[in-house]
């Protein structure tokens, strides 16, 4: 049962949920770091992202046009969901937050079940990155390596727009010390809806990209949501870093235990979590005392 | 609701009456607005499952999104035992179920409560989850799978002369109402309990809860365990009521359902659960049956959800208590009024409060720091600070801001940890120990920015800190009356009438004013009896005849303790402390009386930037 292309094979599966894994985390992760917001609509965002895609592309035709709805649409759905409810709860207490985005997720989920019904919805690759690829040892549909790699650039993105601007520059100084950042002059406040819009983009570029691979239902953001935050449990509250690491731990434990049994598959990736917060209570690359 | 109270009669028990003629009128209302048996059985086992969550969410402040899991655990461990165990009996095999619940969950919880906010609510989501996949797959021999348990039978009562049986509808209803009965009078008692008061301190002020000495990780773990019984008997009656133990209990959607039901019918209400599964089946029904939206149901319930949280914070019974107060706004007004003549104190002030430990017997000073160093990455805030305070004395320590006061106050108090030195207090090395430790020793601070319980009463306030001094860091008494602690009321009323609110006791702390919020600071200090008691600038932000007032409660304050006041109101200092300490860029610069202080040279400059000089 357990061979070599077997392994080599759920290997890269989990790297290609790992860096997704790892692409939705960091939004999460940013979202939560400047705004102080845990949104639990994370799941669904990655959901909606999926089917503006899936509605682009039955007007289209276009992969390309997909992607780039999915991102779009979450993009300004998140600008307009920071202006006009999330932005009062930056002063209610953590638990009202929470509750809000878990409303929130619960409409998008429904009115997605309204609109386009249950049943399951497929966006197929792009004709050049379908079909399988020979690796030597055992052949791999194409279009998940591809993923990896298209994964891979949105996470250098991501790591530009956070690292090498002044934006960024301004969102990390933000979850260090958002009252600082206000005091040195900066809007902290339409910062906070750039991040919202950038953090919701990025669940909606992985729910687009991510639908050949697994096909829409309105549910399929929820068993995401959690995965996300076992991500960010290990790698660390507001640590872009610590998503990414955590992000590939997870896909990892989830496609190697998969193998074996994928009963244990939660189990394990419960276990990781566990013995992270024993050693290391603040995650992987997380700091101490943010919480 | 936590002390006797003057003002406010409320007959004994009424809560617990109301509940009793509601459940027994229920079987004979209900019928003629069209409820179905069913539904009113369902909605007690949600209300039952509630309390408990309510408990945690509500009271605590822990919001979890896991509470599936032990609903799944204790109805599985009981329909287990029932159904392919052969266990005959089948309350016994629902109690088993709720222990086996609470089991779990204690486990449970000494994971997820190693981190608080979100942390928790994302670590309880995972944790379901892993339950889920587990009941599916490695138990499936035992759970049944996905297909569940079916034939879980129903409860016989035999009292000799007479057979009850138990079977579903209105028959199997006494059975379920008497569950939520008992569960309901024992959420009662139990918030009405100190640990209640504790866990609303926690809710309102974890930090606050802390240093006035309660072991709130204790506290908080107590309150899962709680929630997870609750949730194991609620879901071992599911599967009684249904005569199936279905595996969508361990479904995150259960947990969903719990959280929301529980918000739209009121947090921290008790009853708000059960409000909010009313409303819930009564809209699935309305909204699915009557007006034809079929699966649409849901997100016409998410939307009502939504603007419930953002406008209606504390749900369906929240908004009728709030009404009920608005209602009676005169009574109270009256009752205020009646008061408020003693807005001037009494002129003779109070018996002091009995220090607690008052360990005259140990000889030597009371607090002694030696080579006290904290380093902040490079910063060096303190560097090697000897320090000794004699039993009794008022001691004031001033210097220039950033002249390391507050972290040489944190190190005393333990709450942070000095990078090198000692401190020992009463003859005991305290270095190292937590917080709540030290003031139960009887070593507190009363803080620079005013830490309260904001959504709680003065009296309520003060209670908390008393607890702690009078039942040490962690007690289970979950059903004793609070007003039944032995010598708290007069430890309430002695500190209240120390800082001047003793007519302000029914009123929330959000409505006072600065300078009673800065006294009841020093109230909550007070109230746990430290025998040496930190003032971390008590004086700052108020107006010069608060501050003569304030002054003088700190003198009769120091009867019979030790006092340490930071402060930058050197006229205050100068009269309060008999001695000085100047801090200066983390060190003692000079130790002296007030005079000695005035006098010399060096503190002159440090304030005044070289004076010497300038006369040179």
């Amino acid at each position: 049962m357990i061979n070599w292309s077997n392994f080599v094979s759920q290997l890269i599966n989990g790297l290609a949920l790992g860096a997704l894994l790892a692409l939705i985390s960091s939004g999460l992760t940013i979202i939560y770091g400047t705004l102080g917001v845990l949104n639990l609509a994370h799941g669904a965002m990655f959901m909606l992202g999926g089917y503006a895609g899936f509605v682009a592309y039955q007007a289209t035709g276009s992969f390309l046009v997909a992607v780039a709805a999915g991102s779009v649409a979450l993009l300004v759905l998140g600008i307009v969901m920071e202006r006009v409810i999330i932005r009062h709860f930056y002063g209610r207490p953590h638990e009202d937050q929470i509750l809000v985005t878990f409303g929130l997720s619960i409409v998008m989920v429904e009115a997605v079940r309204f609109f386009f019904g249950s049943e399951s919805r497929l966006v197929p690759a792009p004709q050049i990155m379908s079909g399988v690829t020979s690796l030597g040892v055992m052949i791999y549909p194409t279009y998940r390596l591809a993923l990896v790699g298209i994964v891979a650039v949105a996470l250098l993105a991501l790591y530009f727009v956070l690292y090498r601007t002044r934006l960024g520059m301004i969102v990390r100084a933000g979850i260090e010390d958002p009252v600082m950042v206000d005091s040195l002059g900066i809007n902290v406040y339409r910062v906070f809806m750039v991040v919202f819009g950038i953090g919701a983009m990025a669940a909606g570029f992985a729910g687009i990209v991510n639908a050949p691979v697994v096909s829409l239902t309105p549910e399929v953001g929820e068993a995401i949501l959690v995965q996300t935050f076992v991500v960010v449990v290990i790698g660390g509250v507001g640590s872009f870093p610590g998503a990414v690491l955590g992000g590939l731990i997870a896909g990892e434990i989830i496609s190697i235990t998969s193998m074996i049994n994928p009963g244990y598959a939660y189990v394990m990736l419960f276990a990781a979590m566990t013995l992270v917060l024993m050693l290391r209570p603040h995650g992987l690359l997380g700091t101490p005392g943010r919480e | 609701m936590m002390a006797a109270t003057p003002h406010r009669r409320r007959p004994p028990y009424l809560a617990e009456i109301l509940t009793a003629a509601a459940l027994i009128a229920a079987p004979f209302v209900l019928p003629y607005f069209g409820s179905a048996p069913n539904t009113v059985n369902r909605i007690l086992v949600w209300g039952l499952f509630g309390i408990g969550f309510d408990i945690l969410f509500g009271y605590t402040g822990l919001l979890s999104f896991g509470q599936s899991a032990l609903y799944g655990t204790g109805g599985f461990v009981a329909a287990y035992l029932l159904t392919r165990a052969g266990f005959p009996h089948v309350t016994t095999a629902l109690l088993i179920g709720m222990v086996a619940a609470a089991v779990v969950g204690w486990l449970v919880g000494l994971v997820a409560l190693r981190r608080t906010g979100i942390y928790f609510a994302m670590i309880t989501v995972a944790i379901a989850e892993v339950f889920y996949f587990v009941e599916f797959n490695p138990l499936a021999q035992w759970t049944g799978g996905e297909n569940g348990l079916p034939g879980v039978p129903t409860p016989v009562l035999n009292l000799g002369f007479k057979t009850f049986h138990f079977t579903s509808g209105w028959a199997l209803y006494p059975f379920l109402a008497f569950w939520y009965f008992v569960g309901i009078v024992v959420a009662l008692r139990i918030v009405r309990s100190p640990v209640g008061a504790v866990l609303r301190a926690i809710r309102e002020n974890p930090l606050r809860a802390t240093a006035v000495g309660h072991d709130i990780h204790a506290y908080k773990l107590a309150a899962f365990v709680i929630a997870a019984a609750y949730a194991g008997l609620a879901g071992g009656l599911l599967g009684v009521l249904q005569a199936f133990m279905p595996p969508d209990a361990f479904t995150f959607d259960t947990s969903g359902q719990l959280v929301i039901q529980t918000v739209i019918g009121g947090r921290g209400t008790l009853f708000g659960p059960l409000v909010g599964a009313g409303v819930w089946l009564f809209l699935q029904d309305f909204l699915q049956a009557t007006l034809g939206l079929g699966a649409a149901w849901k997100l016409v319930l998410g939307l009502v959800f939504v603007l419930l949280v953002c406008f209606l914070r504390d749900g369906i019974v929240g908004a009728i208590r709030d009404f009920a107060r608005w209602l009676d706004r005169d009574r109270r007004a009256a009752a205020e009024g009646t008061a408020l003549p003693a807005a001037t104190e009494p002129a003779t002030p109070p018996p002091a409060l009995r220090a607690r430990h008052g360990n005259a017997s140990v000889a030597g000073p009371i607090l002694q720091a030696t080579a006290l160093t904290k380093h902040y990455g490079g910063v060096v805030a303190n560097a090697g600070i000897d320090f000794t305070v004699e039993r009794g004395e008022i001691r004031g320590i001033i210097g220039p801001n950033g002249a390391g006061k507050s972290t040489f106050f944190k190190m005393l108090t333990c709450e942070v940890s000095p990078t090198s030195g000692r401190i020992v207090f009463q003859g005991r090395d305290i270095t190292g120990l937590g917080v709540t430790e030290v003031c139960q020793l009887g070593l507190t601070k009363s803080y620079q920015v005013n830490q309260l319980f904001n959504k709680l009463t003065v009296g309520e306030n003060v209670t908390i800190a008393a607890l702690a001094a009078l039942r040490g860091r962690f007690r289970l008494d979950l059903l004793r009356s609070t007003a039944t602690v032995p010598g708290l009321e007069e430890q309430v009323a002695h500190t209240l009438a120390l800082v001047h609110l003793a007519s302000r006791r029914e009123v929330p702390v959000s409505q006072l004013a600065y300078g009673e919020k800065r006294r009841l600071e020093i109230g909550l200090a007070l109230a746990s009896s430290p025998d040496l008691l930190l003032l971390d600038e008590p004086l700052a932000g108020m107006s010069p005849s608060e501050r003569a007032e304030t002054v003088k409660l700190l003198k009769s304050v120091a009867a019979g303790r030790t006092l340490i006041v930071i402060d930058h109101d050197m006229d205050a200092i100068f009269e309060l402390a008999q001695r000085i300490s100047v801090l200066q860029e983390g060190r003692v610069l000079v130790e002296g009386t007030p005079d000695e202080i005035r006098a010399n040279a060096k503190v002159q400059e440090a304030y005044l930037g070289g004076v010497g000089e300038a006369h040179a």
